[in-house]
Formats: structure tokens, C-alpha cells, sequence
């Protein structure tokens, strides 16, 4: 058994003409937690999307447990213990809270050919877990359309972690959060990877990044730039591998100039 | 500091979340997505009981024609409208009717079959032409309306020429003497209770013939299929997994996709609902009228999606259910046959039922508003 649990290898993605992926190659050991960052359009949701089931690589694969799999669907995915967090979240803002948190994998009762969906169940562990990352879920039976952002992402977490047994991908599942439940949310991740877990992390936010990653892999323009260890990598480093650093500096330079042009 | 800890304490005390407003039951009808269709249909009947309920409308044999009639439209509705959740549309159900009716005429009047060979063909066919349908819509991901109205004119086109070609004709008459000694034919063309029917004119509570059978001799297999139909569709959306994928698929199918709801699967699935439906429409009509007529079932694709949309049905998907569609129907079967009792023109019924949708659809847009977005 190799040391890694989750192995992409030379991974490629085309889109018609464009090259959203190319020889893209990032390996996960269990307990590690991978953050994966890029500017816009980099292909990080490409490429976990490959993991996740919804895109089949053209070129390169994916080994899992020392085996290379394929994909039909997302289900085979989450059948072999992948949780996901999509960036568009997946969920329907027509149905209920519960309704979506089991969306796909509804837990039934009852005698065969007669089952049904076993909703009581379904509520108490849909509030339950939703309380584990700090919301309280006022009524299991809401309509996701009606919760705030933070709200509807954390249900997409904490599905994620419900139904992800061995991988947990979460691409940028604290852009909507407030500092409390985002913090809450990081502890979530390091705690399961601590429990042998292997999770790979998308954002854009190098303070949430830097503290709880282990490793970073860095994509621009569809190429991996190579994955870092923490101890090789400063956070100063990383900032400005992620093409954020010096643009940030001159944008500090730039709104001084505007002001002071401003005042004259 | 006080404020919260009395808060605290408040949701100790009665175990619930304090920022939970306690929900009025009439709050919990106004989400559901009948309520337009169930507040309709009562004034359909207050309206027909004031300006009809001396006319032999609401008599037993009154009352059963008009049910008779919902219930025919009711049980292609409900299908349309599982389908409609699902987020698709088959505007194939009319043409599949009159389909289906050859089907099951042709084989058992001019190659000899027996009648519940040909039901079965027809049965077997329409889980084809459903399968190919929603194979079609899931495969090259063209609108449903745009594939099945294609398939409302092959279908039509077909069942004209098959059946001037084999017979000459564009009827098929001479069923009925079939249905007798078939295993099958009775589930579509038995009267039920009829036994609750004759007691009834014994002690002179219904009106009789002159030759002292009742009028009204029991309750037509269609208003039996439409109860059981509503019945069994309210089970699947409410109780049932695939209940949960059919409004998964149809409020975001990629949603659905990812999170690994079979999608494909659950619209085929649906697709063939539909023809299903319609067949069982056409099993039920061929049998009672002994005869199937080309031009069977003409519009009722439109009839059926109305009464689902009138039903609260989105025309978007994933909202809706069956209980409002089959109200949707008892309300255009109602009005189509009340209007007989009427001093009103039958022309207006068409007038009355687009005035009807345009409520319906103006109401559904105002609800799912109200649903869907974080106020
Ligand atoms: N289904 C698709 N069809 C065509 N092009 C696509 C598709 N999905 C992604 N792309 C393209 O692939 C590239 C990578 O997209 P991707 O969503 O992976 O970026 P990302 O790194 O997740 O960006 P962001 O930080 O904005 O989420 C983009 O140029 C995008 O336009
Ligand atoms: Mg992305």
C-alpha cells in the first residue's frame, strides 16, 4: 500500500478549445489536509470536480486506495466515502433543509418495494449536524431559498462531512461565513483530518489556508506551480505565489497616489 | 444581559428555538402548493350549487358524469404533473391517447387477439414511446417541449395512417362484445358499488330508469383509477426517495446531478409515467365507448398541463403536487359539465379555463417568489 490515499496523476481537462487542466498532478496522504489555490479560472474546481465525479479527465488518473478508479456519476463518488463541497453548493432552494441535506441519499424505512423516507431520522440528523458547526437549524422543515448565505453554505458543509467517509473537498466553503462560524468550520476540517481523513481545501483567503494546511498546491492558468510542505513554504510566500501579494502592495500604493491626488 | 438570559430560558422552557415564530396552521396551508387549486375548486361549487343545484347537476347521475370527466382528465393530470416537478413537459399525452386506443383495437379486432393481449401491447408500447421520449430530452438535453411536440405530430400522423392503412377508416368500432370473459378488460370498464347503487334506487333515493334500474348504475372505473392515481402519486412525492429525486431533478438538475441523484433515470422514469397515464385514459375511454377514433384524445396534453399548473404546479419545476393537479382537474371537469346546466353558451368554457390559468400561473409565481428567496 503506497503512503498516498488520493493520487492525481498528469491530470488534463479540455473544454472545447480551452485547456482547463493540464498535467496536473497533486497527491494526498490520509490526515493530510491539502490547500489547493489559484487565481480565478486557475481549474482548482476543475480539478476536484474530477475527484467528485461530475468531469472524467481526458488525460492522466486518479488512483484511490492504490487503485485507479473512473467515475460514472458523483454517486460513485460518494459511494466510496468523497463528500463534496461544490462552489455553486448543490442545493435546491425550492425544497427543505432536510430534504436537501439527504438529497440523493435518503435513509428509508419500512419493507421492500413499500420503503419511505425516513424524515424524522433525516431531520434530527440534519439539525444535529448542523449545530456541530454552529447553526441552529430553526425548522428542518424551511425552504433553503429562504436562509441567508452562511446558512445554506454550512448545510453544504456539513452534508459534506456527513456523507464523506474517507475524502472531504471543500471548494471555498468559507467565502460567505462570518469569522465565528468560519473558525468553526476550519476546526471541523483539521478535526477530521486529525481522525484520518484526507481533505483538500479551496480558498482564496491565505489566513484560512496557512494555519490549518499542511500542504499547498498552487495552480495557475491550469498548471500545477508544484505542491509546497508548510515548513518549506512562509505565509508571505504563498501570498505571493498566489499572484495576491505584490498586487496587493501596489494596490496600496496606488490608493495612497489617488488620495493624495484627491486632496490636492 | 437580562434580555438573553430570559431568552435562555424561554427556549428551555418550551424546548423550541426562541427566534422560531410559532407558524399558524393556516401559515403551513398558505406554503403548500394546493391551496389555490383547493380554494378554486370550493367556489366552483358554491358557485354551481347556487346557480345549479336545482337542475339535477348534483343528482347522483349528475355528479357522476361530472366526476366521471375529472377523473378521466385527472388521470393524465397527475402524471403531467409529477412530470412538471420533475422538470419537464410531454405534450405527446393527447396523440399517445388516440396511440394507444389503436393499439389496442386493431390487434383485437383484425388480427384476432384477445383483449387483454392487445391492452398489454398498448401498455408495452407506451412504456417504448415514454422511455424514447425522456431518453431523447436526457441524451441531446433539448427543451421536452420541443422533443415531445415532435412526437405529438408522429404520433398523431401515425395512428391515422396505420389505421386507414389496416382498415380503411379512422374508427375502430366493436369492443364491447370483447370486454366479457376478459381477465383484463374488467380493471378498465367495471362499474364499482354498483350493488350500493341499486339499494339506493330500491329505497327510491336516486332516480330511476322506467324499467326500475337506477340511473346512476355505479361508479365508472375511471373515478376509482383517479383516486387510487392521486393516491399513489401523493405517496411517491411525500414519502418516498424517488419522491425526494423527482423534485431534486426538477428545482436544479445539476444540483441533483452532483450530489448523486440519477437524474436521467428519474425524467425517464417520468416520461413513461406519462404515456402510462395516458394509455390507462385510453384503455378506460375505448372500452366504455366500444370504439377507438383516431382523433382521440386531441388537446388533452394541454388540458392536462393546465390543470396542473392551475394545481400549483411551476412551470420551472420542482414545485408542486398531486393532490392540486387532481383538484385542478375536478375543477375543469366541474365547470366544462356545469356549464350544460347553465343558461351560459359552452363556448365560454375555453374563455373560463385560460381566465383560469392566468390566475393560477400569476398566484404560483407569487408563492414560489415567496418561497424561494431570502426575505
Ligand atoms: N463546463 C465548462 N465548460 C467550459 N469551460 C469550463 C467549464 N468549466 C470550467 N471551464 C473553464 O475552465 C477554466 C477553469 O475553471 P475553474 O472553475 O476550474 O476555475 P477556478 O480555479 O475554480 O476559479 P474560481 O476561483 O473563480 O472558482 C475556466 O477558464 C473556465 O472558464
Ligand atoms: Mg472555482
Amino acid at each position: 500500500m503506497s503512503e498516498y490515499l488520493v493520487q492525481f496523476n498528469n491530470i488534463s481537462k479540455f473544454f472545447g478549445k480551452v485547456i482547463a487542466l493540464k498535467d496536473v498532478t497533486m497527491r494526498l496522504r490520509k490526515g493530510e489536509i491539502m490547500c489547493l489555490l489559484g487565481d480565478n479560472g486557475a481549474g482548482k474546481s476543475t480539478l476536484i470536480k474530477t475527484l467528485a465525479g461530475v468531469h472524467k479527465p481526458d488525460e492522466g488518473e486518479i488512483i484511490f486506495e492504490d487503485k485507479k478508479i473512473i467515475f460514472d456519476s458523483p454517486r460513485d463518488a460518494l459511494d466510496i466515502g468523497i463528500g463534496t463541497v461544490y462552489q455553486d453548493l448543490a442545493l435546491v432552494s425550492l425544497m427543505s433543509v432536510t430534504r436537501n441535506f439527504f438529497m440523493g441519499r435518503e435513509p428509508q424505512k419500512g419493507i421492500p418495494f413499500f420503503k419511505t423516507f425516513d424524515v424524522e431520522k433525516a431531520n434530527k440528523i440534519a439539525a444535529e449536524r448542523m449545530g456541530q458547526i454552529g447553526i441552529d437549524v430553526r425548522d428542518p422543515s424551511q425552504a433553503v431559498g429562504t436562509m441567508s448565505g452562511g446558512e445554506r453554505q454550512c448545510l453544504a458543509i456539513s452534508r459534506a462531512i456527513y456523507f464523506g467517509a474517507k475524502v472531504l473537498v471543500l471548494d471555498e466553503p468559507t467565502s460567505a461565513l462570518g469569522v465565528h462560524q468560519a473558525s468553526m468550520v476550519l476546526k471541523y476540517i483539521v478535526k477530521a483530518a486529525s481522525e484520518g481523513l484526507a481533505v483538500i481545501l479551496i480558498t482564496h483567503n491565505v489566513h484560512h489556508a496557512y494555519p490549518v494546511g499542511n500542504s499547498f498546491t498552487v495552480l495557475n492558468r491550469g498548471r500545477s506551480m508544484g505542491t509546497f510542505q508548510k515548513k518549506d513554504i512562509s505565509r508571505e510566500k504563498l501570498l505571493s505565489m498566489m499572484a495576491g501579494g505584490e498586487e496587493l502592495d501596489k494596490l496600496e500604493v496606488e490608493l495612497k497616489e489617488m488620495d493624495r491626488v484627491a486632496r490636492t | 444581559m437580562s434580555v438573553k438570559s430570559q431568552s435562555i430560558q424561554s427556549k428551555k422552557q418550551t424546548g423550541q428555538d426562541e427566534r422560531l415564530k410559532k407558524i399558524s396552521p393556516l401559515r403551513v396551508l398558505l406554503n403548500r402548493p394546493e391551496l389555490g387549486a383547493l380554494g378554486g375548486s370550493i367556489l366552483v361549487f358554491i358557485f354551481f350549487g347556487i346557480v345549479a343545484g336545482d337542475t339535477g347537476m348534483f343528482s347522483a347521475y349528475g355528479a357522476l358524469n361530472f366526476l366521471d370527466v375529472s377523473a378521466n382528465l385527472g388521470i393524465i393530470a397527475i402524471a403531467a404533473a409529477m412530470l412538471m416537478i420533475g422538470g419537464e413537459f410531454d405534450l405527446s399525452i393527447g396523440s399517445m391517447i388516440g396511440f394507444a386506443g389503436i393499439c389496442i383495437a386493431i390487434p383485437a379486432i383484425y388480427w384476432g387477439w384477445p383483449l387483454w393481449m392487445s391492452i398489454t401491447f398498448a401498455f408495452a408500447m407506451a412504456v417504448l414511446i415514454g422511455y424514447f421520449n425522456g431518453i431523447m430530452v436526457v441524451r441531446t438535453g433539448l427543451p421536452s417541449f420541443i422533443v415531445t411536440l415532435a412526437m405529438l405530430f408522429i404520433l398523431r400522423g401515425a395512428t391515422l395512417a396505420i389505421t386507414r392503412l389496416i382498415t380503411g377508416r379512422t374508427q375502430v368500432p366493436g369492443l364491447r362484445v370483447l370486454i366479457e370473459d376478459d381477465p383484463i378488460a374488467w380493471i378498465f370498464a367495471t362499474d364499482t358499488f354498483q350493488w350500493l347503487f341499486t339499494w339506493l334506487g330500491k329505497m327510491k333515493l336516486i332516480a330511476l330508469r322506467t324499467d326500475g334500474t337506477p340511473l346512476a348504475t355505479g361508479i365508472p372505473p375511471s373515478v376509482i383509477w383517479f383516486i387510487a392515481l392521486t393516491l399513489f402519486a401523493t405517496w411517491i412525492l411525500m414519502k418516498t426517495r424517488y419522491g425526494n429525486w423527482i423534485f431534486a431533478s426538477g428545482g436544479d438538475k445539476v444540483g441533483a446531478t452532483n450530489v448523486g441523484v440519477p437524474v436521467g433515470r428519474v425524467k425517464i422514469s417520468l416520461f413513461i409515467g406519462t404515456a402510462v397515464a395516458s394509455t390507462i385514459f385510453a384503455c378506460i375511454q375505448v372500452l366504455d365507448a366500444g370504439s377507438a377514433d383516431t382523433m382521440r384524445g386531441t388537446l388533452k396534453e394541454l388540458e392536462a398541463i393546465a390543470a396542473a399548473v392551475v394545481g400549483g404546479c411551476l412551470l420551472t419545476g420542482g414545485y408542486g403536487s398531486a393532490i392540486g393537479a387532481a383538484l385542478g382537474a375536478i375543477i375543469f371537469g366541474t365547470v366544462s359539465m356545469g356549464i350544460f346546466y347553465t343558461d351560459v353558451d359552452t363556448d365560454w368554457f375555453k374563455v373560463f379555463l385560460g381566465a383560469m390559468m392566468l390566475i393560477a400561473v400569476v398566484f404560483n409565481n407569487y408563492i414560489r417568489r415567496k418561497v424561494t428567496e431570502n426575505k
